[in-house]
């Protein structure tokens, strides 16, 4: 018979203010990829905040017009629009960040000048695509226009 | 939960690929109106394909976004609380997701207009 396999999960990691923790934050020079990778995982937050917007957004369309109109007051007071200004600019970063996570998990750039020069791509390419979204297109009309 | 990681890492990452064509997808379709108004949204999800789409996108962002908190709290939440902040998450999330469903199929059927 084959011994069951263990059950119990790893002990959770103790803090132990007599020890440094690893990784130190304060003994590491900030880097441009650091930066990123943080931001990668703030904007991810953001999103998944952002969420309960676009659900209820969907709600609303189901419900009918009333119900739309009264979502339409909410999305269209100024600090909403504002907020939603800036989501489009964090969603384009994570879009593109993301892709260059998915190289990295495919084996492709993985050295540190090819780290740096993609975190600029990345960089430019959200700065450009947010934008030519706010500018190119309705939404400028639709965050800056009359309510 | 143990033994799933590399299941987590590999779903991570189909999620995310399949978001970088819905979310593309959802931000084009929703500039593309004429206008933000309700008759306009309306015509655009009521389209059977633009259903199917929008499901889609819903859920794979719920799903990635499932994904991704679950690794923060991984990283982050220790103790008792981790256990509670992982089983509020996904509850969340699952319930965003049925809200997704139940509008994209009240839209499609046109009811509730």
């Amino acid at each position: 018979m084959q011994a069951p396999a263990p059950a119990k999960a790893p002990p959770a990691p103790q803090i132990r203010p007599d020890r440094p923790l690893s990784p130190h934050l304060q003994v590491y020079r900030l880097a441009l990829t650091t930066v990123m990778s943080g931001l990668h995982r703030i904007t991810g937050l953001v999103l998944t905040l952002a969420t309960p917007l676009l659900v209820a957004w969907l709600v609303a369309v189901a419900c009918g017009a009333d119900a739309y109109a009264a979502a339409g007051a909410f999305f269209g007071s100024w600090p909403m629009r504002i907020v939603l200004a800036g989501l489009i600019g964090v969603f384009w970063y994570h879009l593109f960040n993301g892709l260059r996570h998915l190289a990295w998990d495919a084996g492709y750039g993985f050295d540190i000048r090819a780290a740096r020069a993609s975190g600029a791509a990345v960089a430019l390419l959200t700065v450009a695509a947010f934008a030519a979204t706010l500018f190119l297109t309705p939404a400028w009309r639709w965050l800056w226009g009359a309510p | 939960m143990s033994g799933h990681a590399t299941r987590h890492w590999r779903n991570q990452k189909l999620s995310a690929i399949a978001l970088v064509a819905l979310g593309g997808w959802f931000l084009f379709s929703l500039l593309s109106l004429p206008d933000p108004g309700y008759a306009s949204v309306r015509a655009w999800l009521s389209a059977p394909s633009q259903s199917v789409l929008m499901l889609l996108s819903g859920w794979c962002a719920l799903w990635h976004s499932a994904q991704g908190v679950q690794v923060v709290v991984e990283d982050y939440v220790y103790g008792a609380m981790h256990g509670r902040v992982r089983t509020l998450s996904r509850f969340a999330h699952l319930a965003a997701a049925v809200a997704v469903a139940w509008s994209v199929w009240t839209i499609a059927l046109g009811g509730a207009a």
